[in-house]
């Protein structure tokens, strides 16, 4: 126990003076130049710096990641024998999501499994049909909206995101419901006879995870386009070229780390989305996260929930480099 | 850009079902606030009512859970406000080789998904608190103000990077040869020239934490803020009070959005006079009239 004590403020200790080190090096052998870190910031403002950094970096992001992975190691065990005999390393968790409880006699556990490859490829396809939603409007609005319509067009976009998760969620099952509007309309209509189960069919689920995000394509999409200059657009109609070859070989290389950025934003947000599925969501629905929700608070298994999480935190990391790596892009430039 | 009259057609169409998909829900949910039935309806309208919002404002635990949802946003800008600010300038003095290491780590909570970053703060200061003996650190306020700050502030910290990117050097410089100490440059060149993007900052930090669910619900433990109380209503069932809570969200963020608005073109106009008697002044001076000593 006090080992994991140790580690715990020694690694922000040790990088904090490994920091320091390669600075002094630096400037010993002269690549750098200038004041030193204290000297520029003053002695207060210079440790206000490296605590609220430090206090930032490993309290905060590191250390709790860290100490969720440390955790989907180990077995569940009562409060009183953590860190005793039995406290050892195992795969158990991980073998769970594969192949069950161990008294169960399926193969695998193709519940767990296939909610997990489900969540991904609904992701990826619900990220595909939000960036064609939204690329046409991203161009319009920064290549030929004038500026007062753009303003509206900005306000009309933003205010939904007012509204928080959990209602818009809710706004769609309002929609949706047997009751509601578009079955109403579609009775109506005479296109049915008996109201459709939107929601049990999870369609409810998809477009409000679609919902949702669309903020999240747009604005990286409108960024990226408005930076284009125009008059590369019109030179290539002038030279003859249709549109669509505008689009394919001017306005979307430009606009590359744009999609790339949206694409990964809202690929992530879907993956790890929790209100829509948890509002939208039938009893048969699908949907890794719930899956890890329950594992803690219906299972009361916290080291098979982080297991859970760190499953999904992976797959999403792979994707995102994935990406990257489609798209030729830094980190850097993507969340800019 | 000349479109044709089809395209021009097609686009307008392409529009309006845009802004149908994205206003349609909340108009419907809307309407279904003022509407009498129990289970949310837009039509038939039965008869107009305001039952719905008495009722939410009679529901004690979504008003404890208000409460607590703004004193957790009012933590989290005191928190994430500071951390930005101190990340981004670290940003701009970090050795390069390190930049993109120190990038990847402090950006890494924008793109982890919300579980992840509640579930990890719980299993860490658990732990954490059970070890040092600091036990009544372990509480739903503390672990989800931390948890939020974790990507806020790197929210925080892209606002004010972006605007310190932009920051003059030589302002710095010159108030160095001047005689300022570095303290002094960072209290009166720094910052002021930041406040927008610190008011910004802010801003946005408070109506994150406000609206944050799936970092909250694990981090909140036993406690309950405004959106864990309404994930449990709405799945308990539908009622349209649900559907006047957002009416007044709606409002509220309406009204304050046209309040900053009206604020920012006043704080403008006053910036353009300033700048026009700067200017006139420095006319006057250079037509070699005397002007009056600036304090």
């Amino acid at each position: 126990m006090n080992g994991s004590l140790a580690f715990i403020f020694g690694l922000p200790l040790a990088v904090v003076v490994l920091f320091f080190a390669l600075s002094a090096y630096e400037r010993r052998r002269g690549i750098a130049t200038g004041p030193g870190f204290f000297q520029r910031n003053g002695l207060a403002v210079g440790l206000y710096l490296v605590l609220a950094v430090g206090f930032w970096a490993f309290f905060i992001i590191l250390l709790p990641q860290l100490a969720m992975v440390d955790m989907s190691f180990r077995p569940k065990l009562p409060p009183a024998q953590m860190g005793g005999p039995k406290d050892l390393y195992t795969l158990e968790n991980y073998r769970y999501f594969l192949f069950g409880s161990t008294t169960s006699t399926a193969e695998w556990n193709w519940l767990h499994i296939k909610a997990f490859f489900l969540t991904i490829g609904v992701s990826i396809l619900i990220t595909l049909i939000n960036f064609a939603i939204c690329y046409p409007l991203a161009f319009h609005m920064a290549q030929s909206a004038s500026a007062a319509r753009l303003r509206v067009l900005l306000l009309l976009l933003i205010l939904p995101y007012w509204v928080n998760e959990i209602l818009r969620a809710f706004a769609f099952r309002v929609l949706l419901s047997s009751g509601g509007i578009i079955n109403q309309l579609l009775m109506g209509s005479g296109l049915t006879h008996e109201p459709i189960d939107f929601l049990g069919a999870d369609v409810g689920l998809y477009m409000g995870l679609s919902y949702a995000y669309l903020l999240m394509m747009i604005f990286p999409l409108y960024n990226a386009i408005e930076s284009l200059d125009r008059n590369q657009v019109e030179a290539a109609r002038d030279l003859g070229a249709p549109w669509w070859h505008i689009h394919a070989f001017i306005v979307l290389p430009h606009a590359k780390p744009g999609i790339a950025s949206g694409c990964t934003l809202v690929f992530m947000l879907t993956a790890g989305a929790l209100a829509a599925p948890l509002v939208l969501g039938g009893p048969r629905t699908l949907w890794f996260t719930p899956i890890v929700y329950d594992r803690f608070y219906q299972a009361f298994n916290w080291p098979q929930g982080a297991a859970y999480a760190f499953i999904l935190l992976v797959s999403c990391i792979l994707f995102v480099l994935v990406v990257l790596k489609a798209f030729r892009l830094s980190l850097g430039e993507i969340t800019r | 850009m000349i479109p044709g009259p089809f395209q021009r057609v097609m686009f307008a169409l392409y529009t309006v079902i845009f802004f149908l998909y994205l206003l349609g829900p909340l108009v419907v949910m809307g309407v279904s606030a003022f509407n009498t039935p129990q289970y949310p309806q837009v039509w038939p309208i039965d008869g107009l009512t305001l039952d719905w919002f008495a009722a939410l404002f009679a529901d004690q635990d979504m008003m404890t859970g208000l409460k607590m949802s703004l004193w957790i946003g009012l933590l989290v800008v005191c928190i994430s406000v500071p951390i930005g600010l101190a990340g981004a300038i670290i940003m701009t003095q970090i050795q390069p080789r390190v930049r993109s290491l120190y990038y990847l780590v402090v950006v890494s909570p924008v793109l982890t998904p919300g579980i992840i970053i509640g579930i990890s703060t719980v299993v860490f200061w658990r732990q954490f608190t059970g070890q040092t003996g600091t036990r009544f650190l372990y509480d739903g306020v503390v672990l989800t103000v931390l948890g939020q700050a974790s990507f806020i502030s790197a929210y925080c910290m892209l606002i004010i990077l972006a605007r310190l990117q932009r920051f003059d050097r030589s302002q710095e410089e010159a108030a160095l040869d001047l005689g300022a100490s570095y303290p002094q440059v960072f209290r009166h060149i720094l910052l002021p020239f930041l406040k927008p993007a610190l008011a910004s900052a802010a801003v946005l930090a408070f109506l994150s934490s406000f609206e944050n669910y799936n970092t909250t619900t694990f981090a909140i433990l036993s406690d309950k803020t405004l959106t864990t109380v309404l994930a449990g209503r709405v799945r308990q069932g539908s009622t349209p009070a649900i559907s006047a809570l957002a009416v007044v969200i709606v409002a509220v963020t309406v009204i304050g959005a046209i309040a900053f608005e009206i604020y920012k073109r006043r704080a403008d106009a006053a910036a353009a006079r300033r700048q026009r008697a700067a200017l006139e002044a420095e006319e006057a001076e250079l037509a070699g009239t005397p002007t009056p000593a600036m304090g």
